[in-house]
């Protein structure tokens, strides 16, 4: 099994590398880059590239290691003992398989998301560590050990929010979506809006780079925002002179509220921009 | 060959262990990689290194590792002059531009690097004369002269293609570069400190079901609602040297104010003497008295100096060695009693550490500071509250 990019998804040469490592040596692979470069698509993209299921497991503050494995529903049991069903007699009735028991006893390789790791616990990661490395748990309720048909290809992505302990940095692969550049970027826009006018493609890109580099912005505008805005262009069918004017600095990009999220990012370009035609004029 | 690599990595300060390296081994015994350079990179990259932190640390020891094993195309062919010139103005501020006008201005400048490039025949890294990167000459890359003239890794080395590792695309990763808003506020989230002071008005559930067990009565319990209680005083360097880092000072600043519940700030120029300022307009009409201070604010605060301490070496030792008035007593003086008064104490300082050496009175400031002088980067901030925080 090799991954080499889908028409969907543009990967890079060392990220198609990281995956095909990943998946060579079954490893699990710790995606990270700045929010909205791709870290989530890239398993459902493996998934769909490689023709496997896909299983995804999405974090949250109050997530536990162990919901990933099994739940024990001991109330439905009760409940079910006092109205006298049959079922309460055997505990497998109750034993609620998580994202990884699904993952382990799929009867092919799946791909598993885990997404946003960061978000948990603190000592999520660490409970993980021997699920991950060896496949395998052991559930105390039926005393069974429950070992993986197949090693699953395990996706980690995280948002640099926590630090993750070293143990579990030791038992992955690495890799860091930078920020692609304006080939890649070109690239990218051609697979999502194939359709797209060369001029206005070009036009757009000049504008989502100036204002990437607007010093001092909260939030810069990453490739799904980049995204959203050339849909609206499309949508409103904005001809490309309106991007375009004698000194592009001088104009606020239309709908520019797909660009920058922040109030305080909006005043600051609007600020620039006044300032530079003040100066210019 | 490879274990070479390893401790190369290892020398260079990076995390890697020994079962990261067998990993790598089994990858590339297990043919995931052509045989090529470059994808070599890329494997070890990800097999070894599991923080984008660690990526130009990663870079710079890959470069070195692999100058032993690759030829490389010499650069004593001249770099032309006109790309040379056309990079320095884009890299220099105006005020920088004034202060090699200082120097002996443009042509000197360009004049001893021309003679430079004849006279050097390789590449060259560290050092101060020859040109090359990460040194202190004023010619070539990453290095910290002011009056330097960088020249880009890029195009300098005509000839031989761009090299991944020598883009050295994760510099601003590192954690030991200065930092932006958001990582200060990371790094100062350390020092929050909750604690329970105030009005009664949470209900406790514990205490109530333990008291109300032994009383054997209802007795419940009310407990005030746990509040951010540190309380920090923070103390700026404005004007003269300052300028160039009072954008950080201000980021530093803004990023402080939402994470405690105490703060308060002054200002102070060079060197801390009698008196401080709230407000820099009003500077001259409306100031504190320094003892003023001293008493006002209870030795619970914790202070933060945030400082180049780049001056001479009397405006901290002498009494009326202040550029601005005749101080009576010295800047070492009123910095002892702010220590001797406040426990927990740190001085910033935005320029790099690299250069505190060569500079008397960071040397003398760090001193008087008991050594708690950190750079602001993630790095050393990380460290200040660590020691704040204790």
């Amino acid at each position: 099994m090799r991954f080499s990019g889908s028409a969907e998804y543009v990967a890079t040469d060392d990220l198609t590398l990281a995956v095909n490592a990943a998946i060579t040596l079954q490893r699990p692979l710790l995606v990270k880059g700045e929010p909205g470069t791709g870290k989530t698509m890239l398993a459902v993209q493996v998934a769909k590239a490689l023709d496997v299921p896909l299983l995804e497991w999405h974090i949250k503050s109050t997530t536990k290691a162990q919901q990933g494995l099994y739940e024990y529903d001991a109330v439905s049991r009760l409940r079910d003992s006092q109205l006298g069903d049959s079922r309460v007699h055997d505990i497998h009735n109750y034993i609620v398989k998580g994202m990884l028991w699904q993952a382990f006893t799929a009867d092919s390789p799946v791909v598993l998301l885990i997404d946003e790791v960061d978000k948990a616990d603190i000592e999520f990661p660490n409970d993980l560590l021997r699920e991950l490395d060896r496949m395998e748990f052991y559930v105390y309720e039926t005393r069974e050990l429950v070992r993986a048909r197949h090693r699953p290809i395990v996706f980690i992505t995280s948002n640099n929010e926590k630090e993750l302990p070293d143990a579990f940095l030791r038992r992955c692969f690495f890799h860091y979506i930078r920020f692609p550049d304006k080939e890649t970027m070109e690239r990218i826009v051609g697979v999502h809006y194939p359709s797209l006018k060369k001029s206005l493609l070009r036009e757009a890109m000049e504008v989502f780079f100036e204002v990437r580099e607007v010093p001092g912005l909260k939030k810069k505008p990453s490739t799904s925002e980049l995204l959203d805005w050339l849909k609206l262009l499309l949508a409103e069918d904005i001809p490309p002179d309106a991007l375009r004017s004698k000194d592009r600095k001088t104009i606020i990009p239309p709908l520019h509220g797909a660009l920058l999220k922040n109030e305080q990012d909006v005043h600051l370009f609007e600020r620039l921009v006044f300032m530079t035609r003040a100066k210019g004029g | 060959m490879l274990i070479d690599f390893f401790l190369k990595l290892k020398s260079h300060r990076l995390p890697v262990s020994i079962k990261e390296y067998l990993t790598l081994l089994e990858a590339m015994g297990s043919g995931v990689i052509g045989p090529s350079v470059d994808d070599f990179y890329y494997l070890s990259r990800t097999a070894l290194v599991k923080d984008e932190a660690n990526f130009d640390k990663f870079d710079r020891a890959f470069s070195e590792f692999w100058q032993g094993v690759e030829t490389i195309p010499g650069i004593e062919a001249s770099i032309p002059l006109e790309w040379l010139l056309k990079q320095v103005e884009l890299q220099l501020t105006e005020e920088e531009k004034k202060q090699i006008q200082a120097l002996g201005g443009w042509e000197k400048l360009m004049e001893t690097l021309k003679a430079r490039l004849e006279e050097q025949k390789g590449r060259h890294q560290g050092g101060s004369k020859w040109i090359g990167t990460g040194g202190t000459s004023p010619f070539g890359a990453y290095g910290y002269n002011p009056e330097g003239i960088r020249i880009g890794q890029d195009k300098g080395r005509n000839r031989s293609a761009v090299k991944v590792w020598d883009a050295r695309a994760y510099r601003n990763l590192d954690d030991s570069v200065e930092l932006g808003t958001r990582n200060i506020k990371v790094a100062l989230r350390r020092l929050r400190k909750f604690a329970r002071e105030g009005a009664p008005d949470e209900f406790d559930l514990d205490n109530t079901i333990q008291s109300t067990a032994k009383k054997a009565y209802l007795d419940i319990h009310m407990r005030p609602e746990r509040r951010n209680a540190i309380k920090v005083l923070m103390l700026m360097d404005i004007g003269g040297t300052m300028d160039d880092h009072i954008k950080l000072a201000a980021e530093l600043f803004s990023a402080s104010k939402t994470e405690f519940k105490h703060l308060e700030f002054y200002y102070f120029h060079n060197c801390l003497y009698d008196f401080v300022w709230k407000d820099n307009r009003r500077r001259h009409s409306e100031r504190t008295r320094t003892w003023e201070l001293l008493h006002k604010y209870g030795h619970d605060y914790k202070v933060i100096f945030v400082g180049d301490a780049t001056m001479s070496p009397y405006e901290i030792l002498q009494p009326g060695g202040s550029v601005e008035y005749f101080n009576e007593e010295a800047g070492a003086v009123w910095v002892k009693r702010v220590t001797d008064v406040y426990a927990k104490c740190v001085w910033l300082n935005p320029e790099p550490e690299e250069i505190w050496g060569y500079r008397q009175s960071i040397q003398i400031l760090k001193e008087l500071m008991g050594n708690r002088m950190y750079p602001t980067t993630l790095a050393g901030l990380e460290q200040a509250m660590r020691v704040l925080a204790k």
